[in-house]
């Protein structure tokens, strides 16, 4: 068990080690300076000479790299170019706004694609038919266009839900950590919970509608396979409602195939949320690494990959671990 | 005791939320009465107006000058007023400046301004170490002395757009003895100027609310509050504003601009502003160093076909580099769309449609409006007189690097702004060889421009900068193309007054009777 352990932490440290050479050098090799992009219109060789070095850009790439480990191994990411603040910092302050969207559009995703999922296993031809086409559309429209979709429905034609940001502006953030939804559902602030939660709703629903057609698709199948096993054919000549036979009986075999297959998902939702935060004006990693690249923030850009790459390490460790836990085979070996 | 099925109290739940988003019980705040809102097309970064990127970003000076004040104020039409410093000047043989400094100024904190700001501000922006990108201008006076509100200091190296530079990028006036107190990181978390507003709240991407300042020493603000919601995305800002949720925006596509500015309650200015369409010419082609080709691809542009048919009327064709509200325009300089002539020219050089001269043409992809399309319908006009460019999609930040190093394409489009209006700005740095930011590096202009850099007499240097961009025009050793006009959005309850720096600044927005 420790061995394992183990195995699994020296093969996170490698994976990490490779995304952080991998950005690294093809930040690198890349075309755009930071450097070139902040020099004065009379800029003379040693001014600019003097940029590249007050941002640790004049060394070799070699020499780069090795500074950067070393940082990094002491807990340090680097200071901005752009913000001229601490990356770490940075990525702390942002990371759980788009922690709590991500987590919201997952929840959002699940109860849809679970309700989908169970009206077509319960639904005969014509139903079932309905819910495939409306699991293809929302699988068929890419979240951005989602996202754009719902603006103009939700923000424009109907202004039921503010269009941009994390709270609203005149509320402030007096918060005493970066968990808005979170901090404001734990402290019974409800004006607050109310308000995060409605800045929440159309970028979680446009990252959500995707993943729930992928989930309803995949747990719908399931379901239809285990309502003709024998432990249901049971139930069911036992007089149990077929609504209970698919959330009770069936569900539970069911829910397995489909949390491994949202866990991979998931990863791919945390990297939707790098657009969808750019529509929304949302305040998180993704938003931030675009206006990083946009401005070749070199030491911001390698931080945020770096941090995108723990956090898939990471979902995929809890999935294997969840799955494993579900799964007395692969629990014991 | 009532009991409630968990089928129902969920069906209950989901129905109340339905039934809140429908009849809009989740709040969408439009704007409040004294709180103006204005949906911004770049975020902020950092506060530190001097240094990074951001310094350097002509849009962002809107904020920063919100919060600080520079040592020289802009009108918008880009004359020059009193800003912090109310009198400025050379001496008779530009050996030294004096500056005068205004009195009864206090910083945010209430601290009073003084004279020691000023200077410790220019010092350090002249400092290498600072980063500061704008350093080379500041860097050109030094050894400052103080008697009472009068600053005298030593000219390093004339510059005649010193003072110039004390109204645009990095030209602020910081707290001495408040940042040395806080450091840079203290700073950024609580930054204090002299400015109309004051820093109230900041979240990173999302928004800055500011609040006025009581004691600006030029008059209370027409708004208690302004907030500035970072909405980088166009169709998200066309929403914002027609949804109601912000009252100004700008830069939205023509099209939505057109299609809004009539509509009830909103209006709309559309202001020529300090920042014009161009392509540079490379003379490292072999190619561009004949003048019948790039003279040609000159006289084969349509530019009023392109403003008129491309940007629906919104821009203004240009012969030089300088727009008419710059010092050096002059409008005797004109350049004729003549195909014919192109074609001319090109067979002088042994070229014709069936036998085309070639070579890239760079340019960008939406940074600027129909950047991409302007330059298919310029290759389109092009290949008739028998010139073919194939076209070379980049970044911005690749466009930087290629000019920084020499090593854009023959041709390559860019924007190119100018918000002090003075022709070392324009055709100056773009033009001037040993400049990081020219692509035509050639000795004979180097040698008309060089003296002007250093013109003590400024009706000779404006001159002089016409005659070279006379000559740039008949040489054709750049290609103008247009100026941009800037689309500003708003709510008919307020009113923008334009300005030609593009920077849309609050002060610069006042409440209607509407």
């Amino acid at each position: 068990m420790a061995a394992a352990a183990l195995n699994r932490a020296a093969m996170m440290a490698v994976t990490l080690l490779g995304v952080a050479v991998f950005v690294f050098v093809l930040l690198r090799v890349a075309p755009g300076d930071p450097v070139a992009m902040m020099i004065g219109p009379g800029a003379s060789p040693q001014d600019i000479a003097a940029l590249r070095t007050r941002y640790g850009l004049d060394g070799s790439i070699m020499l780069q790299f090795g500074l950067w480990l070393r940082a990094i191994l002491g807990g340090e990411l680097g200071t901005s170019i752009s913000f001229h603040r601490p990356v770490a910092s940075l990525i702390g302050e942002r990371l759980p706004a788009t922690l709590e969207l991500a987590l919201s559009a997952l929840c959002l995703a699940l109860l849809l694609g679970a309700m989908l999922a169970v009206v077509g296993t319960l639904s005969r031809r014509g139903g079932e038919a309905a819910v495939d086409g409306v699991s293809g559309l929302l699988l068929a429209v890419p979240d951005f266009v989602w996202s754009l979709a719902l603006v103009l429905l939700l923000g424009v034609a109907l202004p039921v839900l503010p269009l941009s940001g994390r709270i609203d502006p005149s509320l402030g953030t007096d918060f005493r950590t970066p968990f808005y939804l979170g901090e404001s559902l734990v402290t019974g602030h409800w004006r607050a919970a109310r308000d995060v939660g409605a800045h929440l709703l159309m970028p979680a629903t446009a990252l959500a509608l995707p993943l729930a057609a992928i989930i309803a698709r995949v747990l719908k199948g399931a379901l239809q396979e285990a309502m003709v096993q024998d432990y249901v054919l049971v139930a069911r000549v036992k007089g149990m409602s077929e609504l209970r036979l698919v959330t009770r009986e069936a569900m539970r075999n069911a829910i397995g195939p489909t949390l491994a297959l949202t866990g991979v998902q998931f990863t791919f939702l945390l990297g939707g949320t790098v657009i969808v935060e750019r529509i929304f004006s949302y305040p998180g990693l993704g938003n931030m690494a675009i206006e990083a690249v946009i401005n070749r923030d070199l030491p911001l850009i390698q931080g945020l990959v770096l941090v995108f790459g723990l956090l898939f390490i990471l979902t995929n460790l809890l999935i294997d671990t969840v799955i494993a836990g579900l799964n007395p085979k692969l629990r014991h070996g | 005791m009532i009991s409630v099925p968990r089928r129902q109290t969920l069906a209950l739940g989901a129905s109340a939320v339905i039934a809140g988003l429908i009849g809009g019980r989740i709040p969408v705040r439009a704007a409040t009465p004294g709180t103006l809102t204005i949906a911004f097309n770049v975020t902020l970064p950092s506060f530190d107006p001097t240094t990074g990127t951001s310094a350097v970003n002509p849009t962002i000076q809107a904020i920063y000058r919100s919060v600080f004040d520079q040592f020289v104020g802009q009108k918008g039409d880009l004359s020059f007023e009193p800003g912090l410093l109310t009198a400025w000047g050379w001496n008779a043989d530009r050996t030294k400046v004096t500056m005068d400094v205004r009195r009864n100024v206090v910083w945010h904190d209430g601290s009073p301004l003084s004279p020691e700001d000023v200077v410790w501000s220019l010092t350090r922006a002249a400092d290498p170490k600072s980063g500061n990108p704008i350093q080379f201008i500041w860097s050109k006076i030094g050894n400052y002395k103080i008697e009472d509100h009068r600053i005298t200091a030593d000219v390093v190296s004339f510059d005649p757009t010193l003072f110039k530079w004390m109204a645009f990028l990095t030209g602020y006036v910081l707290p001495k003895a408040y940042y040395q107190k806080v450091g840079a990181d203290g700073f950024e978390k609580k930054p204090i100027g002299t400015g109309p507003f004051m820093v109230d709240a900041y979240e990173g991407n999302a928004y800055l609310r500011l609040v006025a300042n009581p004691h600006y020493w030029g008059g209370k603000p027409a708004f208690e509050t302004v907030v500035f919601k970072f909405v980088t995305d166009a169709t998200s800002r066309v929403a914002e504003i027609e949804s109601g949720s912000s009252d100004v925006t700008l830069e939205i596509p023509y099209e939505e601009y057109d299609r809004l500015k009539h509509k009830p309650g909103l209006s709309g200015i559309a202001t020529p502003v300090s920042d014009i369409g161009m392509i540079f010419i490379s003379n490292t082609s072999p190619a561009m160093l004949d003048p019948n080709v790039r003279l040609a691809a000159i006289h084969a542009i349509d530019k009023a076909a392109i403003v008129h048919r491309l940007l629906r009327g919104y821009g203004v064709p240009l012969a030089t580099l300088e727009a008419p509200e710059y010092e050096a325009y002059d409008p005797a300089i004109t350049v004729s769309y003549d195909p014919a002539k192109a074609v001319a020219l090109l067979k002088a050089s042994g070229y014709s449609p069936a036998h085309p001269v070639s070579f890239t043409l760079q340019t960008t992809r939406g940074f600027k409006p129909k950047d991409y399309e302007m330059i298919q319908a310029i290759v389109g006009m092009w290949r008739r007189v028998g010139i073919h460019a194939d076209i070379e999609v980049y970044e911005i930040a690749k466009h930087y690097e290629l000019r920084a190093a020499h090593k854009l394409a023959p041709m390559a489009f860019y924007n190119w702004g100018n918000a002090i209006g003075d022709p070392t700005t324009s055709t100056g740095f773009a033009m001037f060889g040993p400049s990081p930011h020219s692509a035509w590096k050639s000795a004979d202009l180097d040698a008309k421009i060089g003296p002007l850099w250093g013109e003590h007499d400024e009706a000779k240097r404006i001159a002089g900068w016409k005659a070279v961009d006379r000559v740039i025009a008949e040489q054709g050793l750049v290609i103008p193309l247009l100026q941009y006009v800037q689309p500003v959005l708003f709510k008919t309850s307020v009113a923008v007054a334009p300005n030609v720096s593009g920077a849309l600044q609050p002060t610069l927005v006042t409440k209607t009777q509407a």
